[in-house]
């Protein structure tokens, strides 16, 4: 009696474990992943949010996608052609493409979609003036044909940052732009899984099985998008240190970013690897508004210019020499528009050149309304150098500190500063949005259509059609060191240096691909 | 006493007005644009006043307030502005986190404090009363996020006996929802076991000196009947105050504690809802907060009548 009691408890104990077993068994390999924010948008045509961008790279695929050497190369297209006046662009779309709930992808959704991302981003705004008509050729093939030749037309649409052109069905590509969209159907190389994912707990994603991946192997947004794990988990923790003391104890798999002053916590830990996984980085940025007192003069925005060292910048917020980079072009170095910037602007400060042009420009001493955000961890300490800096060229600054919400509310206002406007301010960018005079919003130079600060100077912008018109690289290269120079003539705005920052994974855990985007695919885990 | 209710919960009414109308002009009238922040960070003036438009923020305040209220009355709080998600939905999965800790925390609190409160008034100077003081004072001045980071370090990194963060649902494993309640519940509970332990001891020591206790000791009843039946019972009304004070900061307090473990429960959503002005989420969480307060407090004032015959409505 005793021996069956006893084999009754333990088969009951064995069921037990396979039963709390079961669920996990049936979801295989899961990457459990933290990002560097909360997702609660999930429209990436809708918004510029990176976080949200990311969510469009699992779920949507690309007609093209930039490789490791920040080379276009076709995605979701086969082959293309150009006629030869380069007025005619043919795209084939490859074999097998499907949307998740196993319709074909045809070449009419793919003209929806990029006459929806038409509508938003900037760098695709600025192809639509050359478009004349998209054309659905077959249910493979369409055309874009141009009012003229356009010089960025694969560089737009293999556009690497936000808002990244992601195909979606017809149906809901024709949804207002300016409204979200609620379907989650795409035909990229994962599911998103609506109803096990809670937003503020966590996003869900499942493999995409019968996406077909291209036959080259990945480089970095492009090639083929192989899924290595059967789900993905992203996990919305907003407590940085809780963040590597779960990654360290197992908990999470990856880290898309870790604090710079965390970094040395994590180096110590043999069972986690950190990973460069943005080579390209970002750019840390400062933004006159050209519309108000006193930045409404060059020479003033000249003398801020002359005062500022990109080093002093990068030492007060990244701290560590191995995650920045000092770097006078504006199109970051390494890059093919990279030229420095002449006189060591922005490198070796001249307060004697500001303070002369302060006094040439008459500046009255009216205070700068510097606003500073504090809760944005790489931007906090910007603020603070950049009163330092200026105040020794003679400048009066008054720094206000808020929130980043408060902040992107206040750099809309056009009022005067003292009227609740404001003068400067900082923020930054991703490497690959900084790469051509187009996608780079920060030289866009057309009044009260311009990014915040309005600069007006039509010679910019003649500069910049010039650039987008034109098709032979080395020309194009020298128009993009005549538009940094101009901006620098101009004092447009200033880059004050790259930065890279780090993500962290298990040490089991391989394949996190070089990239200006985290990407999940071709990511194993053992 | 129904009577007594009655007029209780119709008085929620204007207290619930009032809150409507406060929240609503203060969120329109500080900074913060949640067109803006929906638009990201490359967006330009134009792409803003479009979203602007499409969310029918450039309406009046008034036109907007008219609209809100008028779907309010109807049981409709509106959709988020960044979720895509009706707000009664968001709330719905973020209660059961908040009230799972608020519950645990409770249960520490008063299973720990009261009875260390009662001990430190019965032995009133000695050794245990000094600790129980010390632990008081201790418990408010240490800021909730070092109490977490340090049980943490102790018993997640360095013992690995309890995970780091996160919550796992009641329904979907106990033992894990056990398992992850139990360093944020604590961490959570010191401040209320430091109060509650305190409000005790006053309440009995000032009961201690009654006439009623000496003619109970007289009369030879033991030490833990006297404490226990006559002296805890009697300083039962300012414990319960404090209970009930604590039940209605956990459900909206526990912002801090949410944060660190990754509960993502209705503190950590109003903090998201603050800070990219999400207007009709906040909006709703604070009503959703003032009827709690308010049927807290009207359940506290009910079990005065169990402890006190003397209090009648």
């Amino acid at each position: 009696m005793k021996q069956v009691m006893r084999r009754t408890l333990a088969a009951m104990a064995a069921g037990a474990i396979l039963a709390a077993a079961g669920p996990a068994l049936a979801q295989g390999k899961v990457l459990r992943y933290v990002k560097n924010g909360n997702l609660t948008i999930l429209d990436p045509i809708w918004t510029t949010a990176y976080v949200t961008r990311d969510h469009g790279y699992m779920v949507y695929d690309t007609l093209f996608a930039m490789d490791e050497n920040n080379a276009v190369k076709p995605q979701m297209v086969d082959k293309y052609t150009v006629s030869a006046d380069k007025m005619l662009w043919t795209f084939t779309l490859r074999d097998g493409l499907a949307w998740h709930d196993g319709k074909p992808v045809t070449a009419e959704d793919c003209v929806a979609s990029l006459k929806r991302w038409g509508k938003r981003d900037t760098m695709a705004q600025k192809l639509m003036d050359f478009v004349k008509d998209f054309k659905a050729v077959d249910a493979k093939t369409f055309t874009m044909e141009l009012k003229e030749p356009y010089g960025l037309v694969l560089d737009s649409l293999g556009k690497p940052s936000s808002n990244v052109p992601f195909m979606m069905p017809k149906d809901v590509a024709e949804t207002d732009p300016f409204k979200q969209i609620s379907s989650r159907v795409g035909s990229g190389p994962f599911i998103y899984d609506d109803a096990a994912s809670k937003p503020g707990e966590r996003h869900v994603y499942v493999k995409n099985t019968k996406y077909k991946p291209r036959a080259e192997p990945p480089s970095g947004l492009a090639g083929g998008k192989v899924v290595k794990v059967d789900r993905v988990e992203v996990i919305e923790m907003p407590d940085t240190q809780q963040q590597v003391n779960a990654l360290i104890v197992g908990e999470i798999d990856m880290l898309e970013q870790i604090p710079h002053d965390l970094i040395p916590i994590l180096k110590k830990d043999k069972g986690v690897k950190l990973v460069d996984w943005n080579p390209l980085g970002h750019v840390f940025v400062i933004r006159f508004n050209h519309k108000v007192k006193p930045f409404d003069n060059a020479k003033i925005r000249q003398a801020a210019l002359y005062a500022m060292r990109q080093e002093d910048y990068l030492k007060a917020t990244i701290g560590d020499p191995a995650y920045y980079k000092v770097c006078s072009a504006s199109f970051i170095c390494g890059t093919p528009n990279a030229v420095d910037a002449p006189d060591g602007i922005l490198i070796k400060p001249n307060l004697e050149r500001a303070k002369a042009l302060l006094k040439e420009a008459g500046y009255d001493g009216t205070p700068i309304v510097l606003m500073q955000s504090t809760t944005l961890p790489a931007l906090t300490n910007m603020a603070p150098v950049t009163k330092a800096l200026l105040e020794q060229a003679g400048f009066k600054v008054d720094m206000q500190s808020m929130d980043w919400q408060t902040l992107v509310t206040r750099r809309t206002k056009k009022e005067p500063a003292d009227k609740g406007g404001w003068n400067v301010f900082h923020t930054y960018s991703v490497s690959a949005d900084a790469l051509n005079p187009i996608s780079n919003a920060y030289y866009a130079a057309n009044g009260d259509k311009a990014w915040f600060g309005w600069p007006d100077d039509p010679t910019m912008e003649k500069l910049r059609d010039q650039y987008a018109k034109e098709t032979d690289p080395g020309k194009a290269k020298a128009l993009a060191a005549a538009i940094q120079a101009r901006a620098l003539e101009t004092a447009q705005f200033g880059w004050l240096g790259q930065w890279y920052g780090p993500g962290a994974t298990r040490a089991d855990i391989s394949g996190w691909l070089k990239a200006p985007v985290p990407v999940m695919w071709n990511i194993e885990k053992k | 006493m129904l009577d007594f209710i009655a007029r209780r919960l119709v008085a929620i009414i204007p207290v619930l007005t009032v809150v409507a109308i406060f929240v609503f002009l203060m969120l329109r009238l500080t900074p913060g644009d949640p067109a803006a922040i929906i638009a990201g960070d490359n967006a330009t003036s134009d792409q803003i006043d479009e979203i602007r438009r499409a969310l029918g923020l450039d309406e009046p305040i008034w036109t907007q307030f008219i609209i809100w209220i008028g779907n309010v009355l109807q049981g409709n709080f509106g959709e988020s502005f960044f979720f895509k998600k009706t707000v009664a939905e968001l709330i719905a999965q973020r209660v059961e986190p908040t009230l799972a800790l608020a519950v645990c925390t409770l249960i520490i609190a008063v299973v720990t404090a009261v009875p260390l409160g009662v001990l430190a008034a019965y032995r009133h100077g000695s050794l245990l009363d000094r600790f129980v003081m010390g632990f008081s004072v201790l418990g408010f001045s240490v800021p909730v996020f070092v109490i977490g980071y340090v049980l943490i370090y102790i018993f997640a990194i360095e013992l690995g006996w309890l995970p780091v963060q996160g919550y796992i649902r009641i329904g979907v494993n106990f033992w894990g929802f056990l398992e992850r309640m139990v360093l944020p519940s604590v961490t959570l509970a010191v401040i209320y076991v430091a109060l509650i332990a305190r409000i005790t001891r006053a309440s009995v020591l000032e009961v201690l000196n009654e006439d009623y206790i000496r003619t109970a000791r007289a009369k030879g009843l033991t030490n833990r009947v006297v404490l226990m039946r006559h002296a805890l019972r009697n300083a039962a009304v300012p414990i319960l105050t404090v209970i009930g004070i604590g039940i209605a900061l956990l459900i909206s307090g526990a912002v801090v504690t949410e944060s660190v473990y990754g509960l993502p429960g209705l503190g950590r959503l109003t903090v998201e809802a603050v800070l990219s002005r999400d207007f009709p989420t906040i909006q709703a969480v604070i009503l959703l907060f003032s009827v709690v307060y308010v049927l807290i407090n009207l359940v506290i004032d009910i079990s005065y009548t169990l402890f006190d015959p003397r209090i009648r409505y």
